[in-house]
């Protein structure tokens, strides 16, 4: 049994569905990352995990429960969080405010939680006091991270992470990402940044019109002709 | 220096109350727009009927023979609060929440509370017909006379006991809100909601609750800023109607769904009209021997009939300097 088990998900927006039959298992050990070319449904399969968008079939399973089309206020207390591409900070709200939304199900203390974010993140201590909308977009994205990590998920979903990043930052953003996995936490992430993406991945999932088109590890699939052909801009070793 | 008593008095005085009345009325139109996105027109009925609850609770007290060294408006405040905030849940149970369920826009949820302020409206003439009532018909108003310490001072510092509590029970509420807002953990989710629906979702905030926290506090904002106004004035069935405009302009001005912009718009709206309709020619009378015309009767601003306009002056002065209110509100 994995920590969470998509099966054949069919869904959309309520018009015709986007994903017509998806399949993601992700271990709590793992970096799964999911790629694929624009409207392949990489971030609606993530919304749909989420209860962000309706699932009509299909089965999500989060370990071993059955979580189909259920809200994010109960799944967050399940140990699943969500990081979404935008908007992604209370931006009126400090740091540390923002942080504690993340913890807002908790009914526990969190000041451990707290350090713990604090010590993974540095440079958010520094600037606990600030207001999230005025930080840089690196900064920004620790944040965001920091918020989804204050209920202690076992699962952490990241749409799409260095979207807008400067390269010196997406790269310490996919490293935080690393430590953040090393300290327990399964990773499930939509990337546009594929190749580097896949170089992380423990899993990797190559979506097109809303069906997988290669599963494997991820450097079986950056190591895979077709895959680089089609989706990761031509073969490895430009 | 009687000339600046004067002005003390019917500006400072009557600004700090009529303020604090729009400041209390304000801070419920910001929250629910700022938590739910719509213009809620149905807030100046919602402080009629609060004011007309606590007239009729302190009906009951002096029914019972219950005296209280403060007005009875006063001392059946807090029940009467809790009676409008559930109230105020009701409506939006009723009107507001199955329009949102199927997802209808602002603007239909603005025209839904345009049709509750009809449905309050008529209820109240409905059980109080269409005349004006007092809080103060068989208790006295008592006026308090502050003298002043100076030379050739005859007159002396006069407001009422009502309006001395109003500003202390506008101070505590903002005091209460702040701390609300700041401190604990539903008046954070709140500020959040406001700042980003979507992303206090994501982050497994019970977004109901905190929409049923707005209609709590709203409701009883409203009804004690009715009650303010009636105890200050008189109750009629279209009390808020006059108000409700120079509310709005107060939360626009300050911010849409900024609390604090409220607070700093209710003032500021206050002040602007008791200034607007004070006759400066009285603080001129000293000085009638060294200018060399007469001076006229009267140099108010505006005409007390349109002290209304004084608002929508600032509001438009404002939005020209900061199109997003004072505390930089919500734009949408």
């Amino acid at each position: 049994m994995s920590l969470i088990e998509i099966e054949d998900v069919v869904g959309g927006y309520g018009g015709a569905p986007i994903l017509n039959g998806v399949n993601i298992a992700i271990e709590q050990s793992d970096i799964g990352v999911i790629v694929g070319p624009n409207g392949a449904g990489k971030s609606t399969t993530l919304k749909a995990i989420f209860g962000l968008i309706k699932v009509s079939s299909g089965s999500i399973r989060f370990a071993g429960e059955e979580i189909t089309n259920s809200l994010p206020d109960k799944l967050v207390p399940k140990g699943l969080s969500f990081v979404p591409q935008e908007k992604n900070v209370f931006t009126s709200m400090s740091v540390e405010e923002n942080l504690e939304m993340g913890a807002f199900t908790r009914k526990d203390d969190f000041s451990t939680t707290l350090d713990w974010v604090y010590d993974m993140f540095p440079p958010l201590l520094e600037k606990r006091h600030q207001k999230a909308g005025e930080l840089s977009g690196g900064q920004r994205q620790m944040v965001a991270m920091g918020r989804a990590l204050m209920s202690q998920p076992r699962l952490l979903m990241l749409d799409e992470p260095s979207a807008g990043l400067s390269p010196r930052y997406v790269l310490e953003i996919f490293e935080q990402i690393v430590k953040v996995n090393k300290a327990g936490v399964g990773i499930l992430m939509v990337e546009q940044n594929a190749r580097q993406a896949l170089a992380l991945a423990s899993k990797g999932f190559v979506l097109a019109n809303g069906q997988n088109r290669f599963t494997g590890t991820g450097a079986e699939l950056i190591a895979d002709p077709d895959v680089a052909r089609s989706f990761l801009g031509g073969e490895a070793k430009r | 220096m009687n000339e600046f008593i004067f002005f003390f008095n019917n500006v400072l005085i009557s600004g700090v109350v009529l303020g604090s009345i729009y400041a209390v009325g304000a801070i419920g139109v910001t929250l629910i727009f700022g938590i739910l996105r719509f213009a809620h027109f149905a807030h100046g009925d919602m402080m009629t009927m609060g004011g007309f609850i606590a007239f009729l609770l302190a009906a009951a007290c002096a029914a019972l023979g219950i005296v209280a060294p403060v007005p009875t408006g006063f001392l059946v405040l807090p029940i009467a609060m809790v009676i409008a905030a559930i109230i105020a849940l009701g409506i939006d149970k009723g009107f507001y929440a199955p329009l949102r369920k199927r997802g209808a826009k602002p603007v239909t949820l603005l025209i839904a509370s345009i049709g509750v302020t009809l449905i309050i409206q008529g209820l109240i003439r409905l059980f109080f017909g269409s005349g004006s009532y007092s809080f103060f018909a068989t208790e006295i108003k008592q006026l308090i006379r502050i003298p002043v310490p100076l030379p050739d001072v005859t007159r002396t510092i006069n407001f009422t006991q009502p309006q001395l509590l109003m500003v202390v029970c506008t101070v505590i509420v903002v005091l209460a809100l702040h701390f609300f807002l700041t401190r604990t953990r539903l008046g954070k989710a709140m500020r959040a909601m406001a700042d980003n629906a979507d992303l206090a979702q994501v982050s497994g905030i019970n977004t109901k609750l905190v929409v049923r926290v707005t209609w709590i506090i709203a409701g009883a904002l409203a009804c004690m800023a009715g009650t303010m106004l009636a105890l200050d004035v008189s109750l009629k069935p279209d009390l808020a109607f006059n108000i409700v405009l120079p509310i709005f302009a107060a939360a626009i001005v300050g911010g849409l769904g900024q609390a604090y912009g409220a607070i700093a718009g209710g003032f500021l709206i206050g002040f602007a009209e008791t200034l607007a309709i004070f006759n400066w020619a009285i603080l001129l009378r000293p000085f009638k021997d060294f200018v060399p015309f007469a001076l006229p009767t009267d140099l108010a601003v505006v005409p007390t009939e349109y002290k209304l306009t004084v608002a929508f002056v600032i509001l438009v002065i404002v939005l020209l300097w900061r199109p997003t209110g004072i505390f930089k509100g919500a734009s949408t």
